[in-house]
C-alpha cells in the first residue's frame, strides 16, 4: 500500500522533475531514489512494517504473493534504470516524462496484482496500458513507431472493451465485482458467468498475448523503441500473468472443471506458435518478441495448475524472464545492428558482455544452474502434480527443445563465427550491473531458496 | 567428504582456471588439479569400509523435495577412478599441442569433469539431472570453439539431440517424484514407488530411457556420434567417448532398472536387445568401411557400448559385473587408441588409412603399443576387455534373452568378430605396408606420449591377469541393484 502512494506521487514529481532539473544525470537520480525508496517501503511491508494505513477492504489486498511480486517488478524496474536508463535520452527530448510513465505503469501493476475487486484489476489494466501506448509511439519521427502505437492503441481498447463487457456479465450473474463472491463452489455455473469469464480470459490473455491473441505483439515490440520494448516484455508482461493468476485462482479456481480445457488448448497454441516462429526471424530483437510469446505459454502453465507450486513458480518464473531479458536487451540496445549476423564475433570485442549475454540465453532456454531451469521446472511439476494434461508437459518440452535452436543461434554467432563485432561503448557500471545480474540468474538457479526465504513467507 | 571434493577440486580449479591468462600456467594448473582428483579418488578406494566419509548430504530445495545427496558406492568409485585417472592422461597426451585461449580450453575441461563426476555420484534425481547437463554444457562448447571445420553443425546437432532426451527425462523424473511416498528425489524413496501393472510405468521408462539412449548411442538415436567425435578436438573426443557415454549405460543400471524393474526387463530383453544387436551390426560394418580413423573408432564404439547395453538386461550378477568393469576397460581402451590419433594426426596431418603405412619401422615403440591397445580392444584374452567381454557374453547366454531370442545371441558374437576384422584392418593399414612418401621419414613417439601409453598398456595387462579387485569393488552394489529389480532371491 505504502509503495503505491509513493509510486503515484513519484510519477507526478518525476513530471515536474523535468521543469526544474536541467540535467539529465539529476532527472535519472531522482527516479531512482523514488524507486528505491518505494522497494524499501514494500519490503518493509512484507516484514509487518507499514508507515500509514489506509482503509483499502474490499478493493484491494496486499497477501504476500503480491507484495513479493511488486518486490519483483519494483527491483526488475530498478534494475532495468540502472542498465538502460541512460539510452532513454536517445528516444526523444521528454526525457523525465518517460521516468514518469513509467512510475504510472508501476501503479498500475501494483493495482492489478493486488487487486481484490474487478473494478480494481480494470484500473490497473488500463493505467498499464495507457502509458505503453505512449511510449510505444515515444520515438515521434520514427514511423515504425507511430505505427506500433497506433495498432497497440486500437487492439488495446479493443480487448478492453471485452474486458469490460465480461465483467458487466459476471455482474449480472452474481452482483458484485468483489472476486471472492463471484462464484460459489456448490452450483452450478450459469451461461452468463461462463460467458463473462471466457470474455475476461480472452482480453488477459490479448494483454499477456497469449496465442491466437498475440498478433500485436511482434509489431509493437519490433516497432517501440528497444528500451521501452525491454520494459514492455518483461515487467509489465510478467505484471499481467500475475493478475490473470489471482483472477483465475481466486475468483474462478471453483469452477475450474469449466474453463482448463480452453487455458490448455491456449498453452499448447502459445508455446507451438511462439517458438516456431521464433527460429524463423533475422532481427535478435523480433526473435525476442516471439521468444517472449513462447515464454507466456510456460506461465500460463500455472493459471493451468492452481496449486502451491504453480504460484510459487511463476514468481520465480517472472524473476527469472524478467532478469533474463532486461540483460539480453540492456545490450541490445547499444548495438547498430539488430540482426544475428550483427553479433558475429562479439566474444572477441567484449568478452564480458558475451559472457553475461550467454547466462542470460541459457536461462531463457532453460539449461540447468541458471534460474530458468528452475522456473521451467516449477511450472512442469506444478502440472505433473495434478496428475492431468500430462501430453501438454511432454509437448512444452519439445518446445523447449526447439527455443534452444534460435536462443543458441545468438550464441553461436558471438563466439563460433568470426565477425567484425560492433564497436559499442559501454560504461565500467554498466558492466558491473549486468555481471551482477547475471550473478543473481546464476544464484538464483543454484538456491531459489533465497528469493522465497527472504521475501516469500 | 571424498564425493564432495571429487565434484568440488575440479570444479573450483575449473573456475579459477579461465582467470589463468598464461597459456603455460594455465595448463600446468589443469594438470595440478587433475592429478589432485586422481588422487582423492584412489583415497576414496583404500577407504571402502568408511562409508560416512564416501558420502555428502546436505540441504538444498527442501521445498521440491531435492537434497544435494552425494554417494560413493561401488560402481560410482569405478567410474569416478576412470574420470579421474583419464583426465591426467588426456592432458598429458596432448601436453604439446597449442590452442587459441588456452585458459578457456582447460577451464572447459575441468567443469566437464566436475558434471561426470556429479552424475556418477548423484543418489538425488535432480542432483543427478543438474550434473547430467552440467557436463554436456562446457563439451559443447569444447567442440565448438575448438573443433573442426564442420564443427558448428555437428556439436549443435549433438546438443539438441542429447537436451531433447534429458529433457524428457526430466519430464519422467518429475512424475516418477511425484509417486513418491515422501515426495523425494531421493533415490531410496524413487526404490520405494510401487507401480500398479499397467501403462504408467512403460511410458515413464521410455521418457527417461531415450535420454540414456540417445547418450550411450543406442542405434537409431546414434548419428550425432560419428559427426561429433570427428569434429571435436581429440581431447574432448576422448572425454565424449571414454567417459561421457558411459554415462548412459551407467544412468541404465542406477535409475532404471531397480526404480522400473518391470518395464526395463520387458521392453529391455526384447526390444532394445534386438535394436541393440541391430544396431550393432551395422555399426560394425559401417567401421569396417571407414577410411577416417576418427569416423572408425567412433563407429567401434557404438558396436562395444552395444554390448554392454545387452548385458545390462541379463538379469545375472555376473552380467552386470562385466558391464561395470568393461565400462572402466572401454574407457581406457578407447583413450589409448585416440591418443594414437592424436599423434598419427599431428605427425602427418591426415587421419586416412590409405594415406599411412610402414609405421612398425619407422616408429616401432608406438607400433608395439598401439598393437597391445587394438588386441585389448578386441578382447584377447589377457587383455582388460576379454575380462569384461567374457563376463558380459556369461551373463547373457544365461539369462531369458538368450532363451527367447535364440538368432540374438550369435548375432551379438558376429560382432566381437567383425570387431577383430576392422580393428585388424585399420593396424595393417597403418603400420604395416610399405611407406609412403608421408611416412618415410616419421620418427617415433616423444616421452610423454610414451608414459601415457605405458601408462594404459599396463592397466590393460593389470585388469585383463588380476580383475578380482574390481569385481570386488562392484559385487555389492550389483547385488543391491539386482535386489531393488527383484531378480536375485534374498
Amino acid at each position: 500500500m505504502n509503495a503505491l502512494i509513493i509510486l503515484a506521487v513519484m510519477g507526478v514529481v518525476m513530471m515536474f522533475s523535468g521543469l526544474l532539473l536541467k540535467q539529465r544525470s539529476a532527472v535519472r537520480g531522482v527516479a531512482l531514489i523514488g524507486l528505491f525508496v518505494a522497494i524499501v517501503l514494500n519490503v518493509m511491508e512484507t516484514y509487518g512494517f507499514h508507515l500509514f494505513k489506509i482503509n483499502i477492504t474490499g478493493m484491494m489486498y496486499f497477501d504476500r504473493f503480491s507484495l513479493f511480486f511488486n518486490t519483483i517488478a519494483m527491483g526488475c524496474t530498478f534494475i532495468f534504470f540502472l542498465l538502460s536508463g541512460k539510452e532513454m535520452e536517445k528516444v526523444g527530448l521528454q526525457y523525465s516524462d518517460y521516468f514518469a510513465l513509467i512510475f504510472f505503469i508501476l501503479c498500475g501493476i501494483v493495482l492489478s496484482s493486488s487487486f481484490s475487486s474487478l473494478l480494481i484489476l480494470f484500473l490497473g489494466i488500463e493505467i498499464i496500458s495507457i502509458p505503453l501506448y505512449i511510449l510505444t509511439g515515444s520515438d515521434k519521427r520514427n514511423l515504425k513507431s507511430n505505427e506500433a502505437a497506433l495498432k497497440y492503441f486500437l487492439l488495446g481498447s479493443f480487448s478492453t472493451g471485452l474486458m469490460l463487457m465480461g465483467m458487466t456479465l459476471i455482474y449480472g450473474d452474481s452482483g458484485s465485482f468483489a472476486i471472492e463472491t463471484i462464484t460459489k463452489p456448490e452450483t452450478k455455473p450459469s451461461i452468463l458467468l461462463i460467458a463473462g469469464l471466457m470474455l475476461l480470459m480472452f482480453s488477459m490473455a490479448f494483454k499477456a498475448s497469449v496465442a491466437p491473441f498475440h498478433f500485436w505483439t511482434p509489431d509493437v515490440y519490433d516497432g517501440a523503441p528497444t528500451v521501452f520494448t525491454s520494459f514492455m516484455a518483461t515487467i509489465v508482461k510478467a505484471a499481467v500473468f500475475i493478475a490473470f493468476l489471482r483472477l483465475f485462482y481466486v475468483a474462478f479456481g471453483d469452477i475450474h472443471a469449466s474453463w482448463k480445457m480452453v487455458i490448455a488448448i491456449l498453452t499448447a497454441l502459445t508455446l507451438f506458435i511462439g517458438n516456431i516462429t521464433a527460429v524463423f526471424q533475422q532481427s535478435v530483437k523480433r526473435m525476442l518478441a516471439y521468444s517472449s510469446i513462447a515464454q507466456a505459454g510456460f506461465m500460463l502453465m500455472a493459471i493451468l495448475a492452481l496449486n502451491s507450486i504453480g504460484t510459487e513458480g511463476i514468481l520465480l518464473y517472472t524473476t527469472a524472464y524478467c532478469l533474463s531479458t532486461i540483460g539480453l536487451f540492456a545490450i541490445l540496445v547499444k548495438m547498430k545492428d539488430y540482426t544475428f549476423d550483427g553479433f558475429n564475433g562479439f566474444a572477441k570485442h567484449q568478452p564480458l558482455l558475451a559472457a553475461t549475454a550467454v547466462i542470460f540465453l541459457l536461462s531463457l532456454a532453460g539449461i540447468p544452474l541458471t534460474a530458468g531451469f528452475l522456473a521451467k521446472y516449477y511450472m512442469l511439476s506444478a502440472i505433473i502434480r495434478n496428475g492431468d494434461f500430462m501430453w501438454l508437459v511432454i509437448f512444452a518440452v519439445l518446445m523447449a527443445a526447439i527455443s534452444v535452436y534460435y536462443y543458441f543461434r545468438v550464441i553461436q554467432a558471438m563466439y563460433f563465427k568470426e565477425g567484425e563485432g560492433q564497436a559499442i561503448e559501454v560504461s565500467t557500471s554498466f558492466k558491473w550491473t549486468i555481471g551482477v545480474v547475471a550473478a543473481l540468474v546464476i544464484i538464483l538457479g543454484v538456491y531459489p531458496q533465497l528469493l522465497f526465504s527472504w521475501f516469500y513467507f | 567428504m571424498i564425493a564432495l571434493l571429487l565434484i568440488l577440486v575440479p570444479l573450483l580449479s575449473g573456475v579459477l582456471t579461465f582467470f589463468i591468462k598464461k597459456e603455460a600456467n594455465a595448463k600446468g594448473w589443469a594438470l595440478l588439479s587433475s592429478f589432485v582428483t586422481a588422487a582423492v579418488s584412489i583415497l576414496g578406494l583404500t577407504l571402502l569400509n568408511k562409508t560416512e566419509l564416501l558420502q555428502f548430504k546436505c540441504d538444498w530445495l527442501p521445498g521440491l523435495g531435492s537434497t544435494f545427496s552425494l554417494r560413493l558406492d561401488g560402481m560410482g568409485q569405478l567410474l569416478c577412478l576412470l574420470t579421474a585417472i583419464s583426465f591426467p592422461l588426456i592432458f598429458i597426451s596432448t601436453w604439446n599441442r597449442q590452442y587459441k585461449n588456452a585458459h578457456n580450453f582447460f577451464a572447459l575441461m575441468l567443469l566437464s569433469q566436475a558434471g561426470l563426476m556429479g552424475v556418477f555420484l548423484a543418489m538425488d534425481a535432480l542432483v543427478f539431472y543438474f550434473f547430467w547437463e552440467l557436463a554436456l554444457i562446457p563439451v559443447y562448447f569444447l567442440c565448438s570453439i575448438w573443433g573442426g571445420e564442420r564443427r558448428i553443425a555437428a556439436t549443435f546437432k549433438f546438443f539438441i539431440y542429447t537436451f531433447v532426451g534429458s529433457l524428457l527425462m526430466l519430464v519422467g523424473l518429475i512424475y516418477l517424484q511425484s509417486l513418491t511416498p515422501d515426495r523425494s528425489f531421493n533415490i531410496e524413496s524413487f526404490y520405494k514407488i510401487y507401480f500398479a501393472k499397467g501403462r504408467q510405468e512403460n511410458w515413464v521408462f521410455w521418457l527417461i530411457f531415450v535420454a540414456f539412449a540417445i547418450k550411450i548411442p543406442i542405434f537409431p538415436f546414434h548419428s550425432w556420434q560419428p559427426d561429433t567425435y570427428e569434429q571435436s578436438p581429440t581431447a574432448v573426443t576422448m572425454v565424449l567417448s571414454g567417459i561421457m557415454v558411459k554415462m548412459g549405460v551407467f544412468a541404465v543400471i542406477r535409475w532404471l532398472l531397480p526404480v522400473l524393474p518391470h518395464a526395463s526387463y520387458a521392453y529391455g530383453e526384447k526390444m532394445v536387445a534386438m535394436w541393440t544387436i541391430v544396431g550393432m551390426l551395422y555399426a560394425s560394418l559401417i567401421a569396417w568401411r571407414q577410411n577416417d580413423l576418427k569416423r572408425l573408432i567412433a563407429y567401434s564404439s557404438i558396436a562395444h557400448l552395444g554390448l554392454m547395453v545387452v548385458a545390462i538386461f541379463s538379469e545375472s550378477q555376473i552380467g552386470m559385473q562385466g558391464v561395470m568393469i568393461q565400462m572402466f576397460n572401454h574407457g581406457i581402451n578407447i583413450i589409448g587408441l585416440w591418443i594414437i590419433v592424436e599423434i598419427l594426426e599431428k605427425k602427418f596431418g591426415t587421419r586416412k588409412l590409405s594415406d599411412l603405412g610402414g609405421l612398425a619401422q619407422k616408429a616401432p615403440v608406438m607400433a608395439i603399443l598401439f598393437v597391445i591397445i587394438v588386441l585389448a580392444n578386441i578382447a584377447l584374452p589377457l587383455t582388460n576387455a576379454f575380462v569384461g567381454e567374457f563376463m558380459m557374453f556369461t551373463g547373457i547366454f544365461s539369462s531369458r534373452i538368450s532363451s527367447y531370442e535364440l538368432i540374438t545371441v550369435p548375432l551379438a558374437g558376429l560382432t566381437i568378430i567383425f570387431g577383430a576384422i576392422y580393428m585388424l584392418r585399420m593396424v595393417q593399414k597403418v603400420i604395416y605396408g610399405n611407406t609412403n612418401e608421408l611416412t618415410e621419414n616419421a620418427t617415433d613417439i616423444g616421452p610423454n606420449e610414451k608414459l601415457v601409453l605405458g601408462i594404459i598398456v599396463a592397466m590393460i595387462i593389470v585388469v585383463g591377469v588380476y580383475p578380482q579387485p574390481f569385481l570386488d569393488l562392484t559385487k555389492e552394489t550389483t547385488e543391491m541393484i539386482l535386489k531393488e529389480a527383484n531378480v536375485l532371491p534374498f
